[in-house]
């Protein structure tokens, strides 16, 4: 062989072998719109959302938790209808996962209430004993830092002005802080006393997590 | 003996950050391990789960295989072209840049200053120095190639060559990525795209760093430790195009069942089966090379380590192409079935072949004999059994948990809860984490048998 003598050469055509299925199955489809469609129906995360998604980014929930139902009659039964491509035209990654330690989490959202998920990610054991999730009370003792926000949801292109933003950012606030806030007890007893009356990050997660599925159902109930 | 004035510095100093990290790694697998089935470990933010998964893939993937691929290729590049590193003063800055970025990118990761994406987790500063020091390596790898003093080039080569472009274009492509701050950036591509470039990326990652330059080591390592030739030039020349070809196509068996497009999904599918085929062309070629010499396997203690090597290899190509078909993809995927095939892999194949490589390598760069070879016999069966176990052990669970969330009750209704479906996993986490321990403590008496290989001189070492 000629060209087990020609190191440049070697590699230029290793390059170009290599290239070819990428091209086929990774860069063409990046420029096909039916890779990944939009819908009108799906809207994109508020900031305290992304804020949330940021989080379950950083602590690496997707590690144990996938996002995606798929297509097969257990799975619909057990978390609901499988999920459709115009679900993630926001996520920037996807989270989709690879393992399910954990169950799915694509359709989370309103399934059940927010003191539900105050009391769990403070204790799963004290929810349900046999778990193997870790605790996270620790989240409602963090204050969420919006210093980011806008610059987050401006790089992401969710097309909200900065006091849009701070709008967001103060109406969940004011949600999570009000007297008559459905899960204000459950809140209360895991969030530190001097931050009752702020965002913490654990409020981030748990509006982030109520986000997860709840677009799809309204576009799927105009199909 | 050195008398060419090859530079084994750099290959020393690899090797052995290699079995450093390898250590690091491992104790962060044990302590995973136990978290599965006691919670109570995750005690701090940076000791949870989340977070410690991509330290103990990172640690392992890029800390200890990296490394020890470096060692080994800035070995093999110096033999087999016969003449020393034209820079050795950029590889010894490679060297500390690697350790630098390694002990970095495990800080960030406890800190969890991750991308989310799978074994791309390191954040936008830190990709810039993998960049900065995969461009370190290469101008040695093709400094050496240029200059070489042999006229042809051996099948190791030719795999160092692909795995310097490869890894170049996957690393590059799959994390372009959007800064928000110094500790915090988004992807630029989004959903289906994102995943499809992701997997693409994370399949071809594992081929890359943990199937071609590992091949590379066997092709070079197996003829010198049994003095026998390689049996096939052509069948590893087909095999060598074949799989360079093939690997790029099948990401998409990651995404069985997802929003991805289902024609790139099959297409994935397709080229997965096919990529059986040059995977066992190096397999027969390893096998053939023994041929009428097997007594080796009982009579040279270094045979063992690529012959299991290669079984595994073996074994992990049949077994993930098949569990990338639809239909078994929709039972395991998700399950720890997966995970019990990637340890295969890693503590299977890579593990095995490293330390076949690193018992001839390091005795041969130090001017010594190794410290004991009855303790790498020990080491082998340990890591052997620990392995096995493991992997089993993970089948099992996989075909377990696959079974209960799929069975329904004559009505039509779900068996098991889900929670159920983990909690019964329990008994195999705990032999899982035993099976582990077997492993680690064979890697233990491996570091320890090559560090005193090179603090000893052989002849005080016999006692």
């Amino acid at each position: 062989m000629g060209i087990s003598s020609k190191p440049v050469v070697f590699a230029v055509l290793s390059a170009a072998v290599i290239l070819i299925g990428t091209t086929a199955t990774v860069f063409i489809p990046l420029f096909m719109p039916s890779t990944q469609p939009v819908s009108a129906f799906i809207k994109p995360y508020t900031a305290v959302e992304q804020e949330g998604r940021d989080i379950y980014m950083r602590e690496g929930c997707n590690n144990c938790h996938t996002q995606t139902v798929r297509p097969l009659r257990t799975e619909v039964l057990r978390y609901g209808e499988y999920s459709k491509p115009e679900e993630f035209a926001y996520d920037r990654p996807f989270l989709w996962g690879s393992r399910r330690t954990g169950p799915d989490l694509n359709r989370v959202g309103g399934k059940y209430p927010d003191s539900w998920h105050y009391t769990h990610l403070m204790s799963p054991q004290g929810m349900f004993e046999k778990s193997n999730m870790p605790p996270y009370a620790w989240l409602a003792k963090n204050k969420l830092d919006t210093g980011y926000s806008y610059k987050k949801c401006s790089v992401l292109g969710y097309g909200y002005s900065e006091s849009e933003v701070q709008q967001q950012i103060s109406q969940y606030q004011a949600t999570v802080t009000d007297g008559a806030y459905p899960s204000k007890a459950s809140r209360d007893k895991v969030t530190p006393p001097e931050l009752r009356k702020e965002l913490t990050e654990m409020d981030a997660l748990i509006a982030y997590l109520q986000k997860l599925g709840r677009d799809v159902k309204q576009m799927e109930a105009k199909k | 003996m050195n008398e060419a004035g090859y530079n084994y510095r750099v290959v020393r100093g690899f090797a052995f950050s290699a079995l450093f990290w390898l250590v690091i790694g491992l104790v962060v697998g044990l302590w995973m391990a136990v978290e599965m089935f006691y919670p109570a470990l995750n005690l701090t933010p940076w000791l949870s789960f989340g977070r410690l998964r991509v330290v103990h893939t990172n640690g392992l993937g890029l800390g200890f295989a990296l490394a020890a691929i470096f060692a080994a290729s800035y070995y093999i590049l110096q033999r087999l072209n016969r003449i020393a590193l034209p820079f050795p003063r950029l590889a010894q800055a490679h060297l500390y840049l690697f350790n630098t970025a390694i002990a970095l990118a495990a800080l960030s990761l406890f800190a969890g200053m991750n991308t989310t994406k799978e074994y791309a987790e390191l954040e936008w500063p830190l990709d810039i120095g993998v960049v900065i020091m995969w461009v370190m390596f290469a101008i040695n790898v093709f400094g050496t190639l240029i200059k070489r003093k042999e006229q042809q080039m051996y099948i190791s080569l030719w795999y160092i060559i692909a795995m310097t472009v490869a890894i170049a274009i996957l690393y590059i492509v799959n994390n372009l990525e959007v800064p928000i701050n110094l500790f915090k950036s988004y992807s630029i591509y989004a959903g289906a795209n994102d995943a499809n470039v992701e997997w693409w990326y994370g399949h071809n990652i594992v081929g890359f760093i943990f199937t071609v330059p590992i091949l590379a080591m066997f092709y070079y390592f197996l003829p010198k430790a049994t003095g026998l030739p390689i049996y096939s030039h052509r069948l590893s020349i087909v095999s060598f195009w074949a799989l360079n070809f093939a690997y790029l196509w099948t990401g998409a068996h990651h995404l069985m069942l997802t929003p991805l497009p289902e024609w790139i999904q099959t297409v994935a599918m397709a080229f997965s089966i096919f990529l059986i085929a040059p995977s066992w062309g190096s397999v027969v070629n390893g096998y053939y090379t023994l041929q009428g010499n097997w007594d080796q396997m009982r009579s040279n203690y270094l045979v063992k380590f690529f012959i299991a090597g290669i079984t595994f290899y073996g074994l992990q190509t049949i077994q993930g192409p098949l569990q990338g078909l639809r239909t078994l993809n929709a039972f395991f995927h998700y399950t720890d079935w997966v995970v019990g095939h990637v340890h295969m892999g890693t503590m299977g194949w890579v593990t095995m072949v490293v330390a076949g490589s690193f018992y001839y390598m390091i005795p041969h760069i130090s001017n010594r004999e190794l410290y004991s070879i009855k303790l790498a016999n020990i080491q082998f069966w340990l890591t052997l059994f620990g392995q096995v176990i493991w992997t089993v052990a993970m089948w099992i669970a996989g075909i377990q948990q696959g079974a209960m969330w799929k069975a329904t009750n004559p009505d039509g209704s779900l068996m098991y809860n889900f929670l159920d479906t983990v909690s019964s996993l329990y008994p195999f986490y705990k032999l899982r984490f035993a099976a582990g321990l077997i492993f680690f403590i064979g890697i233990l008496i491996f570091v320890w048998n090559l560090v005193m290989t090179v603090r000893k001189h052989p002849r005080t070492a016999e006692a």
